[in-house]
């Protein structure tokens, strides 16, 4: 390859910098609303160049005033990171056997694992049962259970994980020298998945921490209310306040409950940053990761 | 004799199935339990019947959602947007992906890697309000600045149908094409090196070698993801068609999607049987498109087949 520059290369890195720059613009507009002083936004609306600043809505988060936002990032890193945990638990126990080519009956299983790729019950009946069954309603069992827990995509991506990186030899050796499945999985294999398992880890966790459907769903007080289902919520009284439905009596609770635009996009900026944050770490793994999985997701 | 080595093959593998229980509890819970509930489609949900003992109403709920205009404009509506997806999708995907592979700097490559993919990290809410940001009536972005530098009138852009399958499809794109340029940029890295040294060798252009090699060599990945995707097309992103216009009601002829009918009716309406009714069609219909799609992998290209 020439290292000359021709103008090829200039077309491809200006087009590749425009989409790089269609990407992130949008972020900066909210960044930027964070920062701006309300009575600018009011205004002149969202801008990129506020006429004046202000660090008003985030000194009003931290100071109390939105202490369910806090409440609600807590219930998000709880729900995120026991999720995660159990999520990757039960999935590498689950994928180790089926990788495993002597195990009796393991087609009949792995089917069980992708049958249900193609066929589900839908909403209504999922929602029947994790209400009337399990009472699973305003609960953090809400936010933790449904759907999220174990995804058979991503067993399966670990299992062919497991079935062509692992080579038998090295389990059948540790199997003779008296090493319980357990033990194996946990010294042989474990150690050899790490990669894997830091992808599955960080989308899984960018599952939980991005859900809002399952508050939608199933939560319908506050105290449960995770980050995403407060900015949810708030968008909801929104739209609630612009349509011509809202009445002039429920309207005054509405208005008066609701945060500053300000305020709002703060939360919204405080909603991304573990993921900002964590992202760089994890980049290499989430390429890796939509790189093997990507064809059969 | 043979119970013995039966009983040592069970003692063998009984570690691996216990491993499995909290997995196949999951799965039985999670996603084979609601399967029979896919009943309440024939039944008069009553709430202190349950789901069991409610009465049969044979079709009912059927003519019920047929009759009326909803059916067709959320069938209609899932299937286009699914069917401009699947083609704009995959240009812009594999055209990236093929920018991707033709920058040589390592250090702009990852930085593309990383900054493409962001959007794909980010939540449907956050999506609304940065949409919100740009097309909000009297603060947006467009309005307030765009529009009045260019002297014209704002828009009503929440109440304005005729926008959204232009605004959703943008923001499809935007949110997905990272995602789906690498899974084709792992297959152009893959291509053999030597067939585009013999093609220079043979004097052919860059557009010839990418016409005659890469898109060749990208056939296969195009075909198994344009199947699998065609597969899903009773199933539309419920966060992109709800949230992001924001629930707005003028809009719903150009929003409304299986999946966004199917909450509605349940949560907000309590209609318990078009909404069952509706996610009937959508659970059967998906089952036979996707498995029709899956024979069609398996005849083109057995590796890529779901099963």
């Amino acid at each position: 390859m020439s290292k000359k520059i021709t103008p090829g290369v200039v077309i491809t890195h200006t087009i590749m910098i425009a989409l790089c720059v269609i990407c992130i613009v949008p972020f900066l507009l909210i960044l930027v609303s964070s920062f701006t002083d309300e009575s600018a936004l009011m205004m002149n609306g969202y801008s990129f160049f506020p006429e004046k600043w202000s660090t008003y809505a985030y000194t009003y988060i931290l100071g109390g005033g939105g202490s369910n936002v806090i409440h609600g990032y807590f219930v998000s890193i709880g729900v995120t990171v026991v999720g995660t945990m159990l999520s990757i638990l039960m999935t590498t126990l689950f994928a180790y056997p089926l990788s495993r080519k002597d195990l009796p009956f393991r087609n009949v299983f792995a089917f069980f694992v992708f049958f249900t790729m193609l066929f589900n019950g839908g909403l209504v009946p999922s929602y029947m049962m994790w209400t009337r069954i399990f009472h699973i309603k305003n609960t953090y069992a809400a936010l933790l259970f449904p759907a999220l827990l174990m995804n058979a995509f991503y067993v399966i991506m670990m299992r062919t994980y497991f079935s062509t990186t692992i080579p038998e030899e090295l389990i059948e050796a540790a199997r003779l020298d008296g090493g319980s499945e357990i033990t194996i999985l946990w010294k042989v294999v474990a150690p050899l998945s790490k990669p894997m398992v830091a992808t599955l880890a960080f989308m899984i966790g960018l599952g939980y921490w991005n859900d809002w459907m399952n508050g939608l769903y199933y939560v319908t007080d506050t105290a449960y209310f995770s980050i995403q289902n407060i900015l949810n919520r708030m968008l909801q009284d929104v739209q609630f306040l612009s349509t011509a439905a809202a009445t002039q009596a429920s309207m005054g609770s509405v208005v008066s409950n609701l945060p500053t635009t300000g305020i709002r996009m703060s939360v919204a900026v405080v909603g991304l940053l573990p993921i900002m944050i964590i992202y760089p770490f994890f980049q290499k793994y989430l390429v890796k990761g939509i790189m093997i999985g990507g064809v059969k997701g | 004799m043979k119970t013995k080595k039966k009983k040592v093959r069970w003692r063998r593998y009984m570690p691996l199935y216990l491993m499995m229980m909290p997995g196949m509890i999951y799965l039985i819970v999670n996603n084979y339990m609601p399967m029979s509930g896919l009943i309440l489609a024939f039944k008069r949900f009553n709430y202190s019947l349950g789901m069991w003992k409610s009465p049969w109403v044979g079709l009912s709920n059927f003519t019920y959602l047929f009759t009326g205009n909803d059916a067709f404009q959320i069938i209609r509506n899932t299937i286009c947007y699914n069917l401009v997806f699947i083609v704009l999708g995959t240009i812009l995907a594999i055209t990236v992906a093929i920018l991707l592979n033709d920058v040589t700097n390592v250090k702009a490559k990852k930085t593309y890697q990383t900054l493409i993919l962001i959007p794909y990290l980010i939540s449907i809410v956050i999506v609304s309000y940065i949409v919100f940001a740009f097309l909000s009536q009297d603060s947006g972005f467009v309005n307030n600045t765009l529009l009045k530098a260019l002297g014209k009138d704002s828009i009503s852009w929440y109440t304005s149908p005729r926008y959204w399958p232009v605004i959703l499809t943008f923001v499809y794109l935007w949110k997905s094409f990272g995602y789906n340029s690498i899974i084709y940029y792992a297959t152009i890295i893959g291509i053999d090196e030597t067939y585009y040294e013999a093609a220079r060798i043979d004097g052919a252009t860059r557009w010839q070698q990418v016409w005659y090699i890469t898109l060749q060599c990208l056939k296969p990945t195009i075909i198994t993801l344009t199947l699998l995707s065609v597969g899903r097309i009773f199933y539309s992103d419920f966060g992109l068609f709800y949230q992001v216009p924001m629930d707005s009601g003028p809009l719903l002829n150009a929003t409304n999607t299986i999946d966004t009918y199917v909450y509605r009716a349940l949560l907000t309406l309590n209609d318990v049987g078009r909404s069952s009714a509706a996610g009937f069609m959508q659970s059967i219909m998906g089952f036979i498109v996707v498995f029709s799609a899956n024979l069609l992998v398996n005849k083109i290209d057995k590796e890529n087949a779901l099963f």
